[in-house]
């Protein structure tokens, strides 16, 4: 049961949250300019890392806060020192 | 006196409090304070049971929970399988039988509670054995909160076993007093029989602790996140590989001195001792001074330890070092031992007679909960045991979990971890003082895996897992055929999957697989130690989550009036909807024809309460809805209401429903039941991630609002019976439009929204009033015979429509163009989500599989939904070619025959048509149609 902090309302149970996936995978600023390969790479390719990932997280059963954490996939240790920006994407 | 094997004083059990209880169908006696298997000893037996495999008799082989082979069922008070003796409580009235390898679960429900707690603590200490109560002391010293556990049901860990003293005083002394100082603490949880079971991540742990039959819960489960941890969780003692190992009277030396000390027991009467270390002589010497002889101490190391020789001589006990046991005779019980030189072989083995045999093969450090901590373990020559070797943060395992077998240093160990636990958690702790502990010199142990020298005739005697009848020639066998890694081994074997997880044989099986591959036991190493520690019931890990309480269960503001009318609900996410209201005599079937036809017909009611609802808000709310639906919001006017599609950014549908523009900046979206909290979520990751600039705000309002369908071409005169200030003309209240109101007597926002065709009106009113207004409009119905109806109805009226509902006709590969909806598709707009996907290649193409009516025969029966299509008379030889499958399927009132909707590849361009639908052995024919069947014209939704 990791521990996941949610930066509204601080560390809380995993079960409070849902995850979201890899962080950073912007929405295209003019999906329509983007080719069809970058669009297909948009939708359906993510990384899957063994190590350090960046990562996004929802407190559904909480505040609702959308949030990206750095996480080790393979010790699930995450990284608290991070200064992420209030909005995150 | 409670058994003849009992001493008439001594050790921590009550005799004046006798405990009857029966085994196997004989009666005994034993006292308040034994375990089963204790009480079973003082009364001379030691088999319990049979071995899973072969049959053989098995007997009592430890006295906790590593127990391999005393496995009973309990039949009073309550049917319980497969537990071990020596973990049973002795209660009066218990009855007990012993098992052949395995239980058999009770057919009868459990009538005990179980229960669960969250806990928090600054500092865990697992195990209050020396090391952990030193621990705990410290701990507690410095303020922390502190929970400190331990599965026995009293604190002390091996010093109960022993007749060890500390500061010059019989140790229990001590763990009183420190057991007494940590009751005395406010900030201490003392949670004896309580097993920690698991450890996972972030510090966070799992017990059970075991209340009693006569508690109010019989098992609670604890879960605990701890800012630091103590493990102390002890060493279990090995047994030895040899031929005939598993005779009943076969038993680990230290557990033999624990039934001496803990319970007053002699495990025999005449025993030999076969130890490759020095721990098991206090065994020998313990059990000679109460009146065991001791044929001999067997020892496999070429010299024993000086102060035990001398300790042994001085009674007159023999030492055979360079020696092994080779063998034993018996029949239910161990008779005799064979003693041979080692390497074996030398000499003709000497028999030595006994009615125990001790064995000790070194010590296990129960690294079990360090290991699930992410803690590494490694192999140790010196004391050939797996030993903690890089220990996670937070986390500190100590004593002899640590490979520390010294009393005196595990307390200290224990001490230190305590206070830095402590001081981790951010309080001033010191190092608490410990009590003086004798401690003398040791010679390392001699591990020894297999004996030399031994025919492989005796490999099939020779057994690893007692629990599995696992033996030297099953894993021979097993690495005969290739294997190597421990983790194959083990499947193949079985070693280490039983009750007790490998307790005993887990490095045993490595040890031996390491001797027949000529290896290092480092190079094998162990298995994965995976949580639980200890075997666990289903029903405490269950707690209260079960029957009614599972999983929560949300009904609406009129659910007892639907439970009133005896109807059956469907299951939609956590909601509980009528799914049909049945008359006398009515099946399904029936029930839902009549439903259908009052609606197409005269006026039916539904509580559409669960359906999703978002208030949206904001000034950019208009602009935010153009994104997320693909038709265009901000051009609804307030007061309008209009119908919309959400998908994905690959253009998959995957929510829809009306959205009614409530003001300037405010809208009111409804979701389908199943997925509001789906569609919350997803709205709130693109406003908070992708359009942090868009000034809205979103909040669930789906139990604010109790909502009430009233559909069919009477539905206006009903709703004019109980509301005088809505003009209900359709010129002053047109399709798609709504209005506030009274509706009896309650304010309401009455909507023009039809789902089945017909004429209908949709009344939100505050949740609070559903019932009343509910009520109302059934009795102002009832002289045009108003008809509640369920979800099936529902589902069949909007089918006869053609209307879609997403999760049963599309599945998340669907595109709003599919299912015939690219009216619902703005061409107006810059951008919306899963706008760019619709010219994707896969998505453009025109033979995907679209959204059609399919016809059976009139007269058939329904074709079942999820039925499969193909374009043949016959099938071909697979794989067959597949045009798509049915998506709802049902019977209906208005078109006197049975219909379906189906996806069908390129189905618009096969209307007219006939395909087939494989259902069992046979393919019925289905003609493809539009998929709307009633009332195509639209003509019945003003009445």
């Amino acid at each position: 049961m990791m521990l996941i902090p949610c930066p509204w309302c601080g560390p809380r149970n995993e079960t409070e949250f849902h995850y979201g996936g890899q962080a950073d995978v912007s929405y295209p600023a003019d999906p329509q300019a983007v080719s069809d390969v970058d669009w297909a790479r948009f939708l359906f390719f993510r990384a899957n890392t063994k190590g350090i990932f960046t990562e996004r997280w929802n407190h559904q059963a909480g505040c609702r806060r959308w949030f990206t954490v750095r996480r080790d996939t393979t010790t699930n240790e995450i990284f608290h020192d991070d200064s992420h920006e209030a909005v995150t994407r | 006196m409670t058994g003849e094997y009992r001493l008439a004083d001594g050790g921590r059990i009550d005799r004046d409090r006798p405990v009857r209880f029966r085994f196997d169908g004989h009666d005994y006696e034993g006292c308040a304070g034994d375990t089963l298997a204790s009480a079973l000893l003082a009364n001379g037996v030691h088999q319990v049971g049979t071995s899973i495999r072969y049959g053989r008799p098995r007997g009592i082989a430890a006295a906790g929970p590593e127990e391999p082979n005393a496995l009973v069922q309990i039949e009073e008070p309550f049917p319980e399988p497969m537990l071990t003796a020596t973990t049973v409580e002795l209660r009066d009235g218990l009855v007990a039988s012993g098992l052949p390898g395995q239980g058999r679960l009770a057919t009868e429900p459990d009538p005990a509670r179980y229960d669960a707690i969250n806990a928090h603590c600054d500092v865990l200490v697992v195990g209050a054995g020396p090391a952990g109560l030193a621990a705990a002391r410290s701990a507690a010293r410095s303020g922390a909160r502190v929970i400190v556990a331990d599965a026995d049901t009293e604190f002390g860990g091996s010093l109960l076993g022993t007749r060890d003293e500390l500061d010059q005083a019989p140790a229990w002394r001590w763990i009183d007093r420190v057991t007494s100082e940590l009751q005395a603490s406010p900030d201490v949880t003392v949670l004896p029989r309580t097993t920690v079971f698991g450890c996972y991540d972030d510090n966070y742990l799992v017990a059970v602790e075991h209340r009693g039959e006569d508690a109010f819960t019989r098992q609670r489960a604890w879960h605990i996140r701890a800012r630091e941890i103590v493990l102390a969780t002890g060493s279990h003692e090995r047994p030895l590989v040899f031929p005939g190992n598993d005779r009943p009277g076969t038993m680990l030396a230290s557990s033999a001195r624990t039934y001496l000390h803990r319970y007053g027991v002699l495990p025999g009467r005449r025993a030999v001792v076969f130890t490759t270390n020095d721990s098991a002589y206090a065994a020998a010497v313990d059990l000679h001074d109460a009146g065991v002889e001791i044929a001999a101490v067997v020892d496999v190391r070429p010299v024993a330890t000086t102060v035990w020789t001398a300790r042994c001589v001085e009674r007159g006990i023999r030492i055979l070092t360079n020696c092994a046991v080779t063998g034993t005779s018996g029949a239910d019980r161990v008779s005799g031992a064979q003693v041979s030189s080692l390497p074996s072989g030398d000499a003709a083995p000497a028999e030595l007679d006994c009615d125990l045999l001790l064995v000790s093969g070194g010590w296990n450090p129960a690294v079990h909960l360090h290991s699930q901590a992410r803690g590494t373990v490694r192999y140790s020559e010196e004391l050939g045991a797996l030993v903690p070797d890089r220990t996670p943060r937070g986390v500190r395992t100590v004593g002899a979990a640590a490979g520390t077998f010294t009393t005196a240093e595990c307390l200290r160990a224990g001490s230190e971890a305590g206070s830095d636990a402590a001081r981790e958690a951010g309080f001033h702790a010191d190092v608490a003082e410990v009590p003086g502990s004798p401690s003398g010199p040791v010679t390392p142990p001699q591990p020894i895996w297999l004996l030399p020298g031994l025919s492989a005739d005796s490999d099939d005697e020779q057994f690893v897992d007692l629990a599995r009848d696992a033996t030297v020639a099953d894993v021979r066998k097993a690495v005969g055929a290739g294997m190597s890694s421990v983790e194959h081994i083990k499947r193949f074997t079985t070693i280490g999957t039983a009750h007790d997880q490998g307790k005993t044989s887990g490095l045993l099986s490595s040890g031996v697989i390491a001797e027949l591959l000529g290896v290092e036991v480092a190079e094998v190493g162990a298995t994965t130690f995976r949580p639980p520690y200890a075997p666990v019931a289903f029903a405490a890990l269950a707690g209260r989550d079960r029957g009614d309480l599972y999983d929560p269960i949300r009904v609406t503001a009129m659910h007892d009036w639907h439970l009133e009318q005896d109807c059956p609900f469907e299951n939609v996410g956590q909601w509980k909807r009528p799914w049909y209201y049945p008359q006398p005599g009515e099946d399904m079937e029936s029930a839902v024809l009549r439903e259908c036809h009052a609606v197409r017909t005269g006026v039916g009611m539904q509580d559409v309460s669960t359906l999703g609802k978002i208030d949206v808000q904001g000034p950019d709310a208009a602009e935010f809805l153009d994104l997320v639906y693909t038709n265009k919001m901000s051009t609804l006017r307030v007061g309008r209401i209009r119908y919309g599609v959400m998908c994905h950014a690959d253009g998959m549908v995957f929510d829809d429903g009306t959205v009614m523009r409530t003001g300037e900046h405010r809208y009111l979206v409804s979701t389908t039941s199943g997925g509001a909290a789906g569609v919350l979520e997803w709205l709130e990751d693109w406003l908070q991630t992708e359009w942090p600039h868009l000034r809205v705000h979103l909040t669930s309002v789906t139990e604010q609002w109790a909502t009430i369908a009233l559909a069919g071409p009477r539905s206006r005169e009903v709703l004019a019976r109980v509301t005088s200030d809505i003009d209900l003309t359709n010129d002053a209240f047109p399709f798609m439009s709504w209005t506030d109101g009274t509706v009896a007597g309650s304010g309401a926002r009455v909507c023009r929204i039809s789902f089945s065709g017909e004429l209908a009106f949709e009344i939100n009113v505050p949740w609070w009033h559903g019932r009343q207004v509910w009520e109302a409009l059934h009795r102002a119905g009832s002289e045009f015979g108003i008809t509640p109806y369920g979800t099936e109805t529902m589902h069949v009226l909007r089918a006869e429509k053609g209307f879609p509902i997403v999760g049963q006709d599309t599945d998340g590969t669907v595109t709003p163009h599919d299912l015939g909806m690219g009216w619902a598709v703005s061409k107006k707009k810059d951008d919306f989500l899963g706008m760019r996907s619709f010219s994707r290649e896969d998505t453009a193409r025109s033979d995907r599989k679209h959204l059609v009516g399919l016809l059976p025969p009139a007269g058939s029966a329904v074709v079942p939904e999820g039925t499969q299509l193909v374009d043949s008379t016959e099938l071909p030889a697979p794989p067959v070619p597949m045009l798509g499958h049915i998506t709802s399927s049902y019977r209906s009132a208005a078109l006197d025959r049975p219909f379906a909707l189906a996806l069908v590849k390129s189905g618009r361009d096969r209307i007219g048509q006939t395909i087939y639908g494989h259902v069992g052995d046979e393919l019925v024919p289905v003609e493809i149609t539009e998929p709307v069947f009633y009332d195509k014209e639209g003509n019945r939704r003003d009445g």
